[in-house]
């Protein structure tokens, strides 16, 4: 299977007052597309830094990366908004959804930069709020819905653009275990079903059994599995 | 693509308290500064109102106003043989020689005491002047010692009312009639005989000659024929109209200048309030502009979000300033003019150009307020912003 994501040799440290602290150390990988890969590891390994690099809200100090044979580190800042909008889906852990905007609104937001029409925009936020099963909660703002429900909302937004690969950042961490559970059918669902590439940094040992592949981050530096 | 408009307006509904804090500050300065506008416009319109396009003024050339004008009878009677002023059925001119003069009465209410201006009319100032009409008591009589009021002066000043007696020029003039001039500045004066004010003041000469054209495009040819008298070289004739607004520039330019400096320093606190109000809104929202950014919005699009939030805010209170502002138009107030050193009687007076000036003020302080948090928004990094949940 040809592969969508491609991380090579890449470095990644942060400055704390004068300290250098390494978080990535020469990481090299590839996700196969359609793949549904979880990040694993202690706090601190990597997993989230590496994550943001391959979402594209990062930068990596060095090294490359490229998403769908686009080098990602060469796109100018506007480019990189642009590029997000079309390719990447995002599933934070507190589902990060915009309270002044109803479900559908929250939806429609990254539509918004697509040129799509209003009613196609329609079309599209309705399809990804029936995929979730919240067709009939369009009109609810994010404190009417429970937290699966608002993370059900929040990957109807991810989906709602197709985007080329889904990025979730700890997606069940703040659910309680049914709630866990619809939301990780869901990604599956979402991976067999629909064929979307997801990368998922989990602590959530059940969460990570549910992907295909699970890679473990140390100190910076993949685990040998 | 633009964060939508909705967003924006949502989230200063749901702060309602900072943002009605932050509106109030706005709409006060707005008051302010509006009022200070409507002040001035309320003078010049006054004064403006008092002069007509089909009269004449001829004033001393050196003259700052009417009562530092003078003009014998003599010159007088030589401006009324020029052509183009109208004639009365008689066939008289249509002018009226006017000592102007300044005396003093009480206040009522307000103590002390304050400069009225008597103005000494020929019987064809009021033809001269349609706008003043006798509302009440009678027309002075030729020859004796009375006056008529302006309703302005008979509201605000004691001894003012009909039947009471006026102390000056060393007799007593009695009041026995009001008059309206549909609130131009003749409504703060208090008018007689001229030939019994010149008597009085032992004077020879006018203050001003007022004539009435015969057609109202005729001032180009009276005025050559003025200016090419060589015996009126001391003497300037202007539209009667143009005399008073320029009497007006300099009152109203006071008012102006002094209003705006108080209210850009009041403004200066407003404009703070917006900074605090955008600066919280941005701290309080920090993961969602994150996420916004995230989602593909451009720091272009979070700073015209956060900006246009500040626009909006200070818009609203200029709305607020401006609504409250209108209801001054309801009151009129007197000051000293300084063209003629006595009251004058204007009201507040709105205009198209006010509502704008006043608006853009407002607009000026929510740019200038909303800029640096606008700005800290559009620069925050994403990874930190949503790492702040």
């Amino acid at each position: 299977m040809d592969s969508i994501i491609q991380v090579q040799a890449v470095s990644k440290s942060y400055w704390r007052d004068s300290f250098e602290i390494p978080v990535l150390n020469n990481v090299s990988f590839e996700i196969p597309a359609g793949e549904y890969l979880a990040l694993m590891g202690p706090s601190g390994s990597g997993k989230t830094t590496l994550l943001n690099l391959i979402a594209g809200i990062d930068r990596p100090d060095k090294g490359q990366i490229s998403v769908a044979g686009t080098n990602i580190g060469s796109l100018s800042e506007s480019q990189l908004a642009k590029w997000r909008s079309t390719h990447v889906g995002f599933i934070f852990q507190f589902y990060n959804l915009i309270p002044v905007l109803t479900a559908y609104e929250n939806v429609e937001l990254p539509l918004l930069l697509t040129s799509l029409s209003k009613k196609e925009r329609r079309q599209h936020v309705e399809a990804a709020l029936t995929v979730v099963g919240l067709q009939d909660r369009m009109q609810h703002y994010p404190k009417q819905l429970s937290g699966g429900q608002e993370q059900r909302v929040a990957i109807a937004r991810a989906i709602a653009t197709d985007p080329t690969i889904l990025v979730a950042d700890e997606p069940t961490g703040d659910l309680d275990k049914n709630s866990a559970d619809e939301i990780l059918k869901l990604l599956e669902r979402l991976n067999t079903e629909f064929h979307k590439t997801i990368v998922m940094v989990t602590h959530d040992p059940r969460a990570a059994e549910k992907a295909r592949v699970v890679r473990h981050l140390d100190k910076g530096e993949f685990k040998r599995s | 693509m633009k964060i939508p408009f909705k967003y924006i307006v949502r989230n200063l509904g749901t702060r309602k308290l900072t943002t009605g804090i932050t509106v109030l500050g706005v709409a006060l300065v707005v008051f302010v500064f509006a009022a200070v506008l409507m002040m001035a416009y309320g003078v010049q319109k006054t004064l403006v109102a008092t002069g007509s396009d089909e009269n004449v003024l001829i004033a001393r050339k050196a003259a700052n106003g009417e009562i530092s004008s003078i003009i014998d009878r003599v010159t007088a009677d030589i401006i009324m043989t020029l052509p183009n002023i109208a004639k009365t059925p008689d066939g008289k001119p249509l002018a009226s020689g006017e000592p102007v003069v300044i005396i003093n009465l009480e206040k009522i209410g307000a103590g002390g005491v304050s400069n009225v201006t008597v103005r000494g009319v020929s019987p064809q100032a009021f033809s001269l002047r349609p706008q003043v009409k006798l509302k009440a008591g009678r027309m002075f009589k030729t020859g004796a010692r009375e006056l008529v009021a302006g309703t302005a002066i008979e509201s605000r000043f004691a001894g003012a009312k009909i039947g009471d007696a006026v102390r000056f020029a060393g007799d007593n003039w009695t009041v026995v009639g009001t008059f309206d001039s549909d609130g131009s500045g003749f409504d703060s004066e208090m008018w007689g005989d001229a030939n019994q004010l010149l008597d009085a003041f032992n004077r020879n000469s006018f203050s001003t000659l007022t004539i009435r054209l015969e057609r109202p495009d005729a001032f180009p040819e009276f005025a050559a024929a003025f200016e090419k008298d060589q015996r009126l070289q001391q003497f300037e004739a202007k539209i009667e109209r143009r005399f008073f607004e320029e009497q007006s520039e300099m009152m109203a330019g006071f008012i102006r200048i002094l209003g705006i400096f108080v209210t850009v320093i009041f403004s200066a606190g407003a404009t703070i309030g917006a900074t605090i109000t955008m600066y919280a809104a941005v701290a309080n929202r920090t993961v969602e502009v994150g996420t916004l950014r995230a989602l593909g919005f451009r720091r272009r699009s979070v700073l015209a979000a956060f900006l246009t939030e500040s626009l909006v805010l200070s818009l609203v209170g200029g709305f607020v300033g401006l609504f409250f502002a209108s209801f001054l138009q309801l009151f009129s107030i007197s000051t000293l003019n300084f063209g003629s050193f006595s009251e004058l009687a204007f009201s507040f007076a709105l205009s198209p150009s006010i509502v704008i000036s006043s608006l853009l003020f407002a607009v000026a302080m929510g740019l200038i307020g909303g800029f640096l948090p606008s700005v800290r928004a559009a620069r925050l990094n994403i990874v930190s912003a949503l790492r702040s949940s």
